[in-house]
């Protein structure tokens, strides 16, 4: 690749910062109309936190479809399957879990959530090879065979683990809430707020700091002459679609965890979420994805405690006004 | 041929399926008089209808639609909604089918207007979530749609199984109100099919087949793809509502899991590619090998995870359980778009048209 001259500066991209502003503004907006502040600030943790673990479900999706124009409709059996493998460590070592002290909570947290990546992440290997590959290029078939896909493996889920709920239990440590003043603010919720956060800077930084980043970039906006500048982009897709995987299983453990339940229902119950979220974001940002897990989360959670009944709507409502406003997305990102 | 539109099966094989499956649905009443023959004859007639009035959208304009049970289930509550607060007449029915067919309408319209500028990927997520909200506010209004418990109504006199028109003793089986729904059921929707063949073999079918093989260039001839592609989604919404009905008025009874749910997406879904996509006829096929499936495919699949079980094999019993037989179907579905994209149907006519969509 020729270089530019080191000397000059290139332009700064334009910054645009109104889709940032936006959940800013409707956090601000609603204490007024919510009255209290310490319910106001319980509301607005449990959005963040919330729009954080769909963040976490919906970045690979979203990136997924970015820069192979795939979209996944069985996006949301990586999340069931996630949280079921982790049933699989945390209910046999339940009194790790359910013993009194952080450090051995986490013994058996952290490798749970490990097994989940890693065991979603092959999965996704699996499902790109055999179900995405010999679709590349084909909407249709893509949507059919990924849906397909999803109808799989949600019944061989039921098929191994039962069709019953299985419950699964916040780690004793992590109960509770800290309170400050009269605002309660649930453990589950900052450590949720906090792994979001922490994915969210990790994949800004690889996104915009690495060269592997720099090609996925530079996929998105135009494969073509990625590829024709001789990089394999299929094999750079295919890590890109394990990790989307495997942050998928991380959802899904995060999700079981504050559902305190799992079913292999919760896959087609996000999947509509996701679908949102990534919809609302603009298809392939990363940054749109993040402002539009935590906009979904401040809807349905603002919305659930002012009008209940709104909130049976209130994302189809968020989506038509986003739309609206940007037709794109927040972040129109390709050119598709 | 004039009846079939000019688009005549094409094929031997298929000829002989679809005139067996035809002469069977219409003798079902008198060859297998039981309740379950009846209910199965009956379940696929109105998805041979609902699922060709999705094969208009997904085969002919390739594109995915996700709401097309939010119509059928528009459909089904309309009728027993109706029913149910203005009593068991006539009327009622009217007053159902003049509410619900706008209604579906309306909907169809909006939703076409909205995400079907953009890519079918677009179009899919936005029914997806339409749907998915629609499904939640009908379980939730229950002062009107009876909640998760749906609605059970009583049906015009002339319907019910009491009134006997013919006397058990002239044929060995009394023809009652219940076998004139079952052949309201069959001729309506052989009526509908026979319309939608009509609708995808005139030129406005041509043009939705040009827009979905290509897009571009089927504007660039000059042909608005947006009015288009919104007219075939409310033509099909409008069906999918008339099965709903069909269907409210077999069961007697609309309730979300019968008309609304999730998974009769997919199983429409997988009819249609299993049957096969842009054929019309593959609605028929695919309708019918699915519903027998699920009904009598459970019982050997039953005795299969039985005789594991015994022989102690892990794994299979669970497999293999009734229950399961969704996980197989799935495959059979997985495997059916990979090698056979153009379903049985296609696969049966001489000249395979490939139905693949971009």
């Amino acid at each position: 690749m020729t270089e530019i001259a080191a000397t000059d500066t290139l332009p700064k991209p334009k910054r645009d910062i109104a889709p940032v502003l936006l959940p800013i503004a409707l956090a601000l907006v609603m204490i007024p109309l919510i009255g209290s502040v310490s319910s106001w600030a319980t509301l607005t943790v449990a959005s963040l936190a919330m729009g954080m673990m769909i963040f976490i479900m919906a970045s690979g999706l979203t990136l997924v479809f970015g820069l192979m124009d795939v979209l996944n409709f069985g996006h949301g059996a990586f999340i069931a399957v996630g949280a079921y493998i982790a049933t699989l460590v945390l209910l046999p070592l339940a009194s790790f879990a359910q013993a009194d002290s952080l450090l051995t909570n986490l013994v058996v947290l952290v490798p749970a959530a490990l097994l989940a990546m890693a065991v979603t992440a092959a999965l996704g290997l699996v499902v790109e090879r055999v179900l995405v590959l010999p679709v590349y290029g084909q909407h249709l078939k893509q949507i059919l065979m990924t849906t397909g896909g999803l109808i799989v493996a949600e019944q061989t889920l039921y098929a191994l683990f039962g069709p019953q709920i299985i419950p699964m239990p916040l780690p004793a440590s992590l109960r509770g809430s800290f309170i400050i003043g009269d605002i309660a603010i649930a453990k589950y919720r900052l450590l949720a707020m906090l792994v979001g956060l922490v994915i969210f800077v990790a994949i800004e930084l690889v996104l915009n700091r690495t060269k592997i980043g720099l090609l996925i970039r530079a996929g998105v906006e135009n494969r073509e002459m990625v590829e024709s500048l001789g990089y394999r982009i299929r094999r750079l897709f295919l890590g890109v679609f394990m990790t989307g995987s495997a942050l998928a299983g991380l959802g899904g453990v995060m999700w079981g965890l504050y559902r305190e339940q799992v079913h292999a229902s919760i896959g087609d119950e996000l999947t509509v979420l996701v679908f949102i979220v990534v919809i609302i974001g603009g298809l392939g940002s990363i940054t749109g994805c993040f402002i539009g897990a935590i906009l979904v989360a401040m809807v349905a959670n603002y919305g659930g405690f002012l009008v209940p009944k709104l909130a049976l709507v209130s994302n189809i409502l968020l989506m038509v006004s986003v739309l609206m406003w940007r037709p794109r997305g927040l972040y129109a990102v390709t050119s598709r | 041929m004039m009846i079939l539109s000019g688009d005549p099966p094409r094929s031997r094989v298929l000829s002989a399926l679809l005139v067996i499956i035809m002469l069977a649905l219409l003798a079902t009443p008198f060859i297998f008089p039981g309740a379950k023959a009846m209910n199965v004859a009956a379940k696929i007639c109105i998805f041979a209808a609902l699922v060709a009035s999705y094969d208009l959208l997904l085969g002919y304009t390739g594109s995915v639609s996700f709401a097309h049970t939010m119509f059928y289930g528009i459909g089904s509550y309309a009728i027993a909604i109706a029913l149910y607060a203005l009593g068991p007449n006539w009327a009622a029915v009217a007053a159902g089918v003049a509410a619900g067919l706008p209604l579906a309408l309306l909907l169809a319209l909006a939703i076409g207007l909205f995400s079907l500028r953009v890519e079918a990927i677009f179009f899919a997520m936005i029914t997806l979530a339409v749907a998915s909200a629609f499904l939640v506010l009908a379980s939730q209004l229950s002062w009107l749609t009876g909640g998760e418990d749906g609605r059970s109504f009583q049906l015009p006199e002339l319907l019910r199984p009491g009134t006997v028109f013919v006397p058990k003793d002239w044929f060995g089986i009394a023809i009652n109100g219940r076998i004139l729904t079952y052949y309201i059921v069959f001729a309506a929707s052989a009526l509908m099919i026979l319309a939608l063949l009509r609708v995808v073999n005139s030129p406005f079918g041509r043009v939705l087949q040009a827009i979905r093989e290509n897009r571009f260039r089927a504007e660039a001839l000059g042909y608005r793809t947006v009015f288009h592609l919104t007219y075939a989604n409310c033509i099909a919404a409008v069906i999918a509502a008339l099965a709903g009905m069909l269907n409210a008025l077999w069961l007697r009874y609309a309730g979300p899991d019968t008309s609304l749910s999730f998974s009769i997406m997919l199983d429409i879904l997988l009819m249609v590619v299993i049957g096969g996509m842009g054929t019309i006829y593959g609605a028929i096929i695919g309708a019918a090998i699915f519903l027998l499936a699920e009904n009598y495919l459970q019982a050997l699949m039953g005795a299969a995870s039985a005789a594991a079980a015994e022989a102690g094999v892990p794994l299979l019993p669970g497999l293999l359980h009734p229950d399961r037989w969704l996980l197989w179907l799935g495959l059979l579905f997985i495997a059916s778009v990979y090698f056979f994209p153009t379903g049985v149907v296609g696969r049966l006519r001489n000249k395979p048209r490939p139905a693949s969509g971009r």
